[in-house]
């Protein structure tokens, strides 16, 4: 298959490796969470993507259409959503403490603050 | 009638528990329901390991939909024996955490922690029992989010960072794990772990069968905290609560190594891990620095929970070194390291949780001679360290004991040279902290401290019971394990290959 029958894939997987690159190169918190959230959306499309079925309609029962996507990697990916918002919320709630803890959202200098690590 | 629905109510259980304890708020009646349903887990889990412990399987299809289509619960022996590390953790964890916890956390936060633990022990307990690969993901996040939330409700402020890093790394270990799953159900059609490897037998040489395997093992070793992917560990374990500490040391790396175990044997199978894979060229390098970096950095810490932590990355290391050496008997000390690990570092947490009950803190100069005020503490604390070290007698001796053995049938020497010298450093490490509160003098300024109390105390012992009963007994680790391993790893033969 050529490399435009992967768009989907190809997007994905530079998606993918933006996501997880902030979230080891940046220090601040904040641009961490993003990071993450780049990093798991990006498996969301990879899910989705691999449900599309190729001229098939959308998992409904409609007169006439014989050949639909997969449903349940759409449904995996709402559970998957759903602790992705859990997960960002989480880490958005650590990073307001860290804040008050600290007075600072940077990691180099929360770790100059804690010297005897 | 309810014999049937146990599987199911053994995860249910607790996750009804948890807002439950939401509800009542208060501290007391919140830890009475949460203690209440650990011993039920408990009884489950025993229940559970008697009904496979001829060596069947028990089958719980959720909503009555006919695996592959639903999503199964599987018990075999092997999970069994782990549930039943769990739950007794959890059991024994819960009465000592009444007292702990009002030392160490603000009331208004009572309720919300046994929420979060039940919560924890709801999701581990999942992961074991589930034969489905994406319900384990789930299952996977609900135990990790509360063991985030739960770490920083330490006291210390690096309590925050430590949380907020162990998200960052377990939430990418998480999400490398369903990359895994998806590239699995692409190939395979099937999230049923069963069904998958079926279906994955036809599918030799597949470079995404491949891929999928890597981004697998990759995310269960950052949960399971495989040198260097341990970085979260020391500083989570360090200043997490006392009770939080002590259950996630005995229980939450063990779970993943599990998982790791279950996906390695059950879902690809040791022909395509090692054969194919080599897995074990990345993961013996990975283990033997584990346990030896581990083991020599835990003796330059000032903490005692540091200590232990880093003496955790190190326990890793042995279990995954019995996995590496690709043998039955490899397999079998690591299941048996798995359950003794448990004991001992439950009996060590524990012990220092005592500590910091009565002295506010666990570096080593609070210590200082302490051993003349609370005897028993320090009693349980030295007979946990034996067994770390494993000395015959305790139950670290009989898992190190096969793990030499496993290592000498493939005439991997400097395998078994590892073990003792780290077993030697264990001592250096140990003898540090026995040292200082026995030989130390306690500064003349001090507090005068009383012994711990019973609260405390009875958990603890239960535990160095356990370390002392199950390294004379072996009869039930030993045959269980063996039993277990020898199932799962049929196709390898007694000797395992040269690597």
């Amino acid at each position: 298959m050529d490399w435009i029958g992967q768009y989907n894939y190809v997007v994905v997987f530079f998606l993918m490796m933006t996501g997880f690159y902030v979230v080891v190169a940046r220090g601040n918190l904040i641009k961490k969470i993003v990071g993450l959230n780049i990093f798991q959306n990006s498996v969301f499309l990879l899910y989705i993507s691999m449900g599309k079925v190729a001229g098939g309609t959308a998992p409904i029962v409609v007169a006439g259409e014989v050949v639909y996507s997969n449903p349940l990697p759409h449904v995996l990916i709402l559970t998957a959503i759903v602790v992705g918002v859990a997960t960002t919320a989480l880490g958005l709630a650590l990073a307001v403490r860290i804040k008050e803890a600290y007075g600072t959202v940077e990691e180099d200098e929360i770790h100059a603050q804690d010297d005897d690590w | 009638m309810i014999f049937d629905n146990l599987p199911a109510l053994l995860v249910v259980l607790p996750l009804l528990g948890a807002p439950l304890c939401l509800l009542l708020s208060r501290g007391r009646p919140a830890w009475l329901a949460a203690t209440l349903v650990s011993w039920l887990v408990l009884a489950i889990s025993i229940a559970l390991l008697w009904q496979v412990r001829a060596g069947g399987e028990l089958h719980y299809a959720f909503g009555d939909w006919a695996p592959p289509w639903g999503i199964d619960y599987v018990v075999d022996r092997l999970a069994a024996y782990v549930l039943l590390i769990v739950a007794a953790i959890a059991a024994v964890v819960l009465p000592y955490s009444w007292r702990s916890v009002r030392r160490e956390l603000p009331t208004r936060l009572h309720g919300i922690f046994y929420t979060l633990l039940l919560l924890c022990l709801a999701g581990l307990l999942g992961i074991v029992i589930t034969g489905d690969a994406f319900n384990l993901f789930v299952l996977l996040e609900i135990s990790s989010l509360s063991t985030y939330a739960l770490i920083s409700l330490g006291r210390d402020r690096r309590a925050l960072t430590a949380a907020y890093q162990y998200l960052i790394m377990g939430t990418i270990g998480a999400t490398f794990y369903i990359i895994g799953v998806g590239l699995l159900y692409m190939l395979t059609g099937t999230l049923n772990m069963a069904d998958m490897a079926a279906r994955m037998a036809a599918m030799e040489g597949s470079n995404t069968l491949h891929t999928a395997f890597a981004f697998i093992v990759v995310g269960l070793a950052l949960k399971l905290a495989m040198f260097p992917l341990h970085l979260w560990l020391p500083n989570a374990y360090a200043f997490a609560p006392s009770v939080v500490t002590a259950f996630l040391a005995a229980t939450a790396t063990k779970v993943a190594l599990y998982a790791m175990i279950r996906f390695i044997y059950n879902v690809f199978g040791p022909a395509f891990t090692f054969g194919e894979m080599h897995v074990q060229l990345l993961v013996l390098p990975l283990a033997a620095a584990g346990v030896f970096v581990g083991s020599v950095v835990a003796v330059f810490q000032h903490g005692l929970k540091r200590m232990l932590a880093y003496s955790s990355v190190a326990q890793i290391g042995y279990m995954l070194l019995g996995i590496g050496a690709m043998s039955v008997t490899g397999l079998t000390a690591a299941l048996l390291h798995l359950f003794n690990h448990a004991l001992m570092k439950g009996a060590l947490f524990l012990a220092v949780g005592a500590l910091v009950y009565r002295l506010g803190g666990s570096r080593l100069q609070d210590i200082a001679g302490i051993a003349r005020d609370m005897p028993w503490t320090m009693a349980a604390f030295v007979i946990g360290g034996l067994s770390l070290i494993g000395v015959p007698g305790t139950v670290g001796f009989i898992s190190k004991w096969y793990l030499i053995l496993a290592a000498l049938e493939n005439g991997w020497w400097p395998v078994v040279v590892l073990v003792l010298v780290t077993s030697l450093v264990a001592v250096v490490y140990i003898w540090r902290v026995v040292e200082t509160a026995y030989f130390g003098v306690r500064p003349a300024d001090a507090a005068p401290v009383r012994e711990a109390p019973l609260a405390l105390l009875v958990p603890t012992w239960l535990l160095v019971a356990a370390n002392l009963y199950f390294g004379i007994a072996t009869g039930l680790t030993v045959g269980l394990a063996g039993d277990i391993a020898a199932g799962l790893g049929a196709g390898l033969g007694a000797g395992g290959g040269a690597p």
